[in-house]
């Protein structure tokens, strides 16, 4: 039985979480095709369609899918479902947002937020703000799953030569219409992408001083985070925030600035391959998890550190 | 209008928990217990809506052990006018959750339901999209706002690259995310009161749902430890650690 995995995209391209998913399906086993589902989505379509591994690309676009609406989306992939014995997505906002309906109308159980695949029954996912990690199994006929990217490796973007196929929209329900959005516009890579995270915490005292941590971030190339508490101190936007109720997060490295480390921030960043903790605090918890620590001014210490790279 | 609010008793966000040594889940015995802090978010924004004098009754309603009477307590003392628990010792998954709320709303007929976006003890994020789903009505997960007008909602949401706001039709499901609101505290006036608040008990059988888990849980097991590195002495140090030790710049 094949896989079906649901492509996350702005109509523009493919969003990168995309190629974790694939790369999980990977594991599962059997033929993978991928929904494309969106308006004026060809580019997309075609961008998917070189992802080493995929059978077919699927396509359906139709105005009422230029915004991924849950119910619109669910809608088609409950349609599309059939000859399915799995079903993926991101488990970015969007993917946590359609993919329980998907689950609810199928009469399925969904496995949110699995890290590992055992076999094509069995998943391990995060609980407790990943404090424990629980190996679960399915008995549905359809197994409705969302991947949590920092658990698999993204696979390749191009190199292959998928089939794409055009598929007919189902109708659109009409209950909900979007209204407007306010994107965070930013030159630096997105967070859950990024190779490097620089992240600032209440330590950083104000939203204006995180031009210092910009400034270490552009030096490497990185994306800038932030704890909860610097967000809800009102110094950075809610997007930036890394945690168990942010974005979770697997960078090369990851530089905590300035942030005490309280439990509901490791769980959001503490997969990541090397963590750096600058803090003045030398009795800080984020120093008992971090590789490299240095205790010191944030004020002095992050301008000569980016002065030095 | 009637808002139901469903509520979960989970173990408490300040608690550590601890797996089990047998690997069978985490350790719930003789840990303190309190309302799923995103539930608490769903009760005070139907409070405010009540207080806007958009809302007309609240219904909080529980799923799980006697105790969850306590939670629900906590609820009417927010200010919630009646409860419903749905009472079973079972393991109750989010699609069986659905089931038992969404015979509930069949029953009660409200407009709006509210609920947390997830519960903090097996963070699936699933409940108010499956009973979204269940009902045929539409869905605003993660809310940081919510305004309601003409048999409409709009709402704000909290979505991996920013905000977007969404019109849903009324009846709808909202989720609740942390910017929302900030719940009040309890008083003791409240809590007082909310003793007397109609409390009624049912079970799943009572609604025709079969509660059956799904998933089959094999394991539970604690994740990998992260072991403390060094501490660095200056900055010099610290980049030719990153450069030459860890390679990542």
């Amino acid at each position: 039985m094949a896989t079906l995995v649901i492509a996350e995209h702005d109509n523009a391209g493919l969003k990168g979480a995309t190629l974790n998913a694939v790369s999980a399906a990977q594991n599962i086993g059997g033929p993978i095709h991928l929904l494309v589902a969106g308006s004026g989505c060809g580019a997309v379509a075609a961008a998917a369609s070189t992802i080493p591994g995929i059978e077919k690309v699927r396509v359906v676009d139709a105005p009422h899918y230029a915004h991924p609406l849950a119910e619109n989306l669910a809608a088609l992939v409950v349609a599309l479902a059939p000859g399915y014995s799995h079903i993926l997505a991101p488990a970015t906002t969007t993917g946590k947002n359609f993919m329980p309906r998907v689950a609810a109308l199928l009469d399925v159980a969904q496995v949110s937020d699995i890290v590992a695949v055992i076999d094509a029954d069995t998943f391990v996912r995060p609980i407790y703000a990943g404090n424990a990690l629980a190996t679960v199994q399915s008995a549905d006929a359809v197994k409705v799953i969302t991947v949590r990217s920092t658990g698999f490796d993204a696979t390749a973007a191009s190199g292959g030569s998928a089939a794409v196929e055009t598929v007919q929209a189902a109708a659109d329900a009409g209950m909900s219409r979007l209204l407007g959005q306010e994107l965070t516009r930013s030159a630096r890579p997105e967070l859950t992408a990024a190779r490097i995270i620089v992240s600032g915490g209440r330590g950083m005292g104000s939203g204006e001083n995180f031009s210092i941590l910009e400034a270490l971030a552009d030096r490497l190339g990185a994306a800038v985070g932030a704890s909860r508490a610097a967000v809800d101190s009102g110094f950075v936007p809610n997007d930036y925030q890394v945690g168990q109720t942010g974005k979770v997060v697997a960078p090369e490295l990851y530089i905590a600035v300035g942030i005490s480390g309280a439990i509901q921030h490791l769980a959001g960043m503490k997969d990541s391959k090397v963590i750096v903790a600058i803090n003045k605090d030398g009795e800080a918890p984020i120093f008992q998890i971090a590789d490299y620590g240095l205790v010191g001014d944030l004020f002095q210490v992050v301008p000569e550190l980016t002065a030095r790279l | 209008m009637k808002v139901l609010v469903p509520v979960k008793r989970v173990v408490d966000y300040n608690v550590k928990v601890r797996v089990k040594a047998d690997g069978t889940g985490v350790e719930t015995a003789n840990v303190k217990m309190s309302m799923n802090p995103f539930d608490e978010i769903a009760c005070e924004e139907a409070v405010r809506l009540k207080e806007a004098g958009i809302v007309t009754e609240i219904v909080a309603v529980s799923i799980g052990p006697a105790q969850a009477q306590e939670t629900l307590r906590t609820a009417l003392a927010i200010g919630a006018d009646r409860a419903i628990l749905v009472e079973t010792a079972a393991e109750v998954q989010p699609l069986a959750v659905a089931k038992i709320l969404q015979a509930i709303a069949q029953a009660e007929s409200p407009q709006l339901v509210i609920l947390g976006k997830q519960a903090i003890d097996d963070d699936s994020n699933q409940t108010g999209q499956m009973l979204a789903a269940l009902l045929g009505w539409p869905q605003a997960t993660f809310a940081s706002k919510v305004k309601i007008a003409e048999g409409n909602a709009e709402v704000t949401r909290e979505v991996d690259g920013g905000l977007e706001t969404l019109s849903i039709r009324l009846p709808a499901i909202v989720t609740t995310d942390l910017r929302l609101n900030e719940p009040r505290y309890v008083t003791l006036p409240n809590i007082m009161k909310a003793k007397k608040k109609q409390l009624d008990v049912t079970r799943p059988e009572a609604l025709g749902v079969d509660v059956a888990p799904r998933l089959k849980t094999l394991k539970v097991e604690e994740p990998a430890k992260r072991k403390g590195g060094v501490m660095v002495k200056d900055v010099a140090d610290l980049v030719a650690k990153l450069k030459n030790e860890a390679k990542v710049i």
